[in-house]
Parts: C-alpha cells; structure tokens; sequence
C-alpha cells in the first residue's frame, strides 16, 4: 500500500509545507521514540482518509535539526498544524485517531 | 489544581492494588473512590476464594488490609470524593471533582467497577427499598423466617440465596435457564440446602406489592409453560452487572454492553489510560483477577509516565 505520509525534510520543508495550499499536519518524530511510532498507523488513516482537505507530513528530527529547532520542538511526538505557512495549533504527546480528527476539525 | 503521577478512579481491589504498585514505584498517587473504599466485598460476607486465606475472609476485612497495604507506601486516598468529570489539557488528564476540586494526571488508571443489573419490570422502582433488594448482606436480615426469591443463576445468585437461608425460612431461586452458571462447588450447597427451592426456566415479568411492600412475583416460563405467581416478602435480584464507564466513554473504545476494552495489560485504546477490574471486558471478574490487573495496569501506567514524551 502506499504510503499516505508525505516525508519533510529540512530542505523541503518550505515548498512543501509553508507554500501548500492546503492545510498541513506536520509530525515531528524519531525512530526511537515509542508514542511516535504509536502515531504511525494513525497519522496514515487520517493522511488517506482526509486527502484531499489536508495534508499530512513527517519530520525525523535526527535527520532534520534546522527545522526543529526553528519550531522549539523540545519534545516528540508534536504534531503542527500550519495554514499558509503559520502555525496555528500545537499538540504534544500521543494521541487516538478520534482527538486527532477533532483537534483538526476546524481545518478539514 | 493539584498535580500528580498517577490518577486511579476507584478504589475496590483493582485501584488499591494498583495504588500499591505504582506507591511502591515512586510515583505520586491518588485514588478517588466515590464512597468507602474496598469496592463490592465491602458488602459480601465472607470471600472464601482469594487466595491466601484458607479459612475465607470478611468483605471488609480484606478491603481494609489492602487500603491499609497502599497507604502504607504512600498512595493518597480520597473517599467519599467522586470524579464529576475527565477532560483533556496537552498530555495531561485533568480530573474534577464534584466538589470542584481539579486534579491534572499524567496517567489514569479507571477501575471503577460495576453496579448490580436492575430487571426493569414493573413493580421494581415501586417497591425498591420496600422488599426489592441487590444486597443481601445488607438487607437479608430484614426477611427472618420470612420468604424470599433470588434472581440469578451466576455465582452471586447462588452463593447468596444461601446466605439468605440464614435468615430466611423458604428462599425460591429463580433462573430463566434449566441449569445454573454458578461454580460447581457452590450449586453443590445450594442442591443440598433444604430452604432452597429451584423455579427453572422462569424469568419476572411483575414485582407485585400490597401495603407498600412486595407481596408476590409472577413468573413467565422460558419455556412456554403456563405462568407461575408466588408469594414472597422480599426479591433479592442478582443478573449480572453495568460497567461504570461513563467517565472516560468519550475518550476510551468499550464494547457493546459498556466495559472498558483492554489488552491483558490493562492498556486502553487511549494513550495513558488503562483500567482493572470489573469496568474491563475481561471474562472473569472476581476480587483476584481485579486485583492481578490493577497490578498490570500499574506498571503500564509506570512505563507510560516515563515514555510518554521523549527529549530531544
């Protein structure tokens, strides 16, 4: 199956998420941090089910410094919702697809 | 807002003993139970299958030495202090009380238990109180030398239509099946004891009262026999129980009838949450299977404050 999750890296990270013009949920993760690889399988669910209306993305912090630093990512998983390039909500911390899709109701 | 590790709603063998393990860890807890803790042996008499005491226990001895046990490592205690609602603030859980107090969690453990079915048939509501009981510890001295039935075919059905032959001159055990589901060493007794008599196949279709109080109950067949209606002071009702779930239903997946699903860790399909106990779905529910799952649910909920968030 194919991969729903768009991957971001620090180079991309400007045309891909800043310049979208559509909503982007960007999940800042880490191959060794349990809750993140929790989000996987739901992160996918909502990435196919709400293509379309939102884009869904992750970032490897190991590999991608510059960007979290520039967003203060002190804590993993942090899931960033940005329209039109800002930031416009923060959620840390796991969470079940139902508070996912409610946190981002408001841009869907 | 008072802060701690751990949050644990409930405080029978599930949450006691899971307020012993995650004390016993370290990690600051409280447990909140909306009257005196010990859950339901607080009402039964004797527990002669929790393992340790071969000579059987009392219900509220046993719950007094396990919430002696968590306090003694440290675990805060708050009876009589019922949770009015759960709520979300970033990762952490945020309790309120209904005395508006507010509690922030980093992890909770639900082993809110379960309350007695009711039948819902006319007559019930009319006449709970007034002969219509759930708890025969409670009421079954009330009903000396008088007669009483017993609804149920299950372990608690059995085991206390024979605690009411203490008191009791006739206790008729009604079952909607033609064999009980009780364990076999316990129907043993009840076939033995001669104030016991069976109505197989039967269910309650009325609680019928006279002076304010129960006088009979009129029996359908299962079987397409014809109606049965005896006379009885007292109807003692034991047909399974409700999960009280509803304080975390919008957060956490339950099954059809209401209990909490879990793996056989305690983990609920909400991170951070877990439950023991009589709210889960667990097969059997028993003191024993309560309290060895508030000890796995526990230690998930120990791993999960340590991982919850990692550092980078």
């Amino acid at each position: 199956m194919a991969e729903n999750v768009m991957q971001v890296t620090d180079a991309a990270f400007e045309a891909s998420v800043v310049k979208s013009d559509k909503p982007v949920l960007l999940d800042f993760w880490a191959p060794w941090c349990g809750p993140c690889r929790m989000m996987e399988p739901v992160l996918e669910e909502v990435a196919g089910e709400q293509a379309g209306k939102i884009v869904v993305g992750k970032l490897n912090v190991d590999e991608n410094p510059g960007t979290a630093t520039k967003f203060d990512i002190l804590s993993i998983p942090t899931l960033l919702v940005f329209v039109n390039g800002e930031v416009v909500k923060k959620l840390v911390g796991a969470m079940p697809k139902k508070r996912l899709l409610e946190e981002i109701s408001p841009w869907v | 807002m008072q802060e701690v590790d751990i949050a644990i709603i409930g405080g029978g063998p599930a949450g006691l003993t899971a307020a012993l393990y995650t004390s016993r860890a370290r990690a600051s807890t409280v447990v909140f139970d909306s009257g005196m803790t010990g859950g339901q042996i607080v009402t039964t008499e004797h527990v002669e299958n929790y393992p340790g005491f071969p000579e059987g226990i009392a219900g509220p001895e046993l719950g007094r030495l396990m919430l002696e046990q968590a306090q003694r490592f440290g675990a805060f205690i708050e009876a009589f202090n019922s949770i009015e609602s759960v709520g979300l603030d970033g990762i952490d859980f945020v309790l309120k009380t209904t005395e508006d107090e507010e509690y922030r969690a980093k992890s909770l453990i639900i082993a809110t238990g379960a309350v007695p079915k009711k039948l819902g048939v006319p007559g019930e509501a009319e006449f709970t109180g007034r002969g219509v009981s759930w708890c025969a510890t409670c009421d079954g001295a009330l009903f000396r030398d008088k007669v009483v039935a017993v609804i149920g075919g299950g372990d608690a059905a059995v085991e206390e239509a024979i605690f009411l032959t203490k008191f009791a001159r006739e206790v008729h055990l009604v079952h909607r099946r033609d064999e009980l589901r009780a364990t076999k060493c316990i129907q043993e007794r009840c076939f033995e004891n001669d104030k016991i008599i069976l109505h197989w196949s039967r269910a309650v279709a009325e609680i019928i009262g006279e002076n304010g109080k129960v006088s009979a109950i009129r029996l359908p067949s299962t079987k397409a026999d014809p109606d049965e209606t005896i006379a009885v002071d007292g109807v003692f009702e034991f047909v399974g129980v409700d999960p009280k779930s509803d304080l975390v239903k919008h957060l956490v997946d339950c099954n059809e009838a209401g209990f909490i699903k879990t793996d056989h860790n305690g983990i609920t399909t909400y991170p951070g949450i877990f439950a023991a106990g009589d709210v889960t779905d667990s097969e059997l529910k028993q003191v024993v299977t309560a309290a060895g799952r508030g000890a796995s649910a526990a230690f998930e909920a120990l791993r999960y404050i340590d991982a919850r968030l990692c550092t980078i």
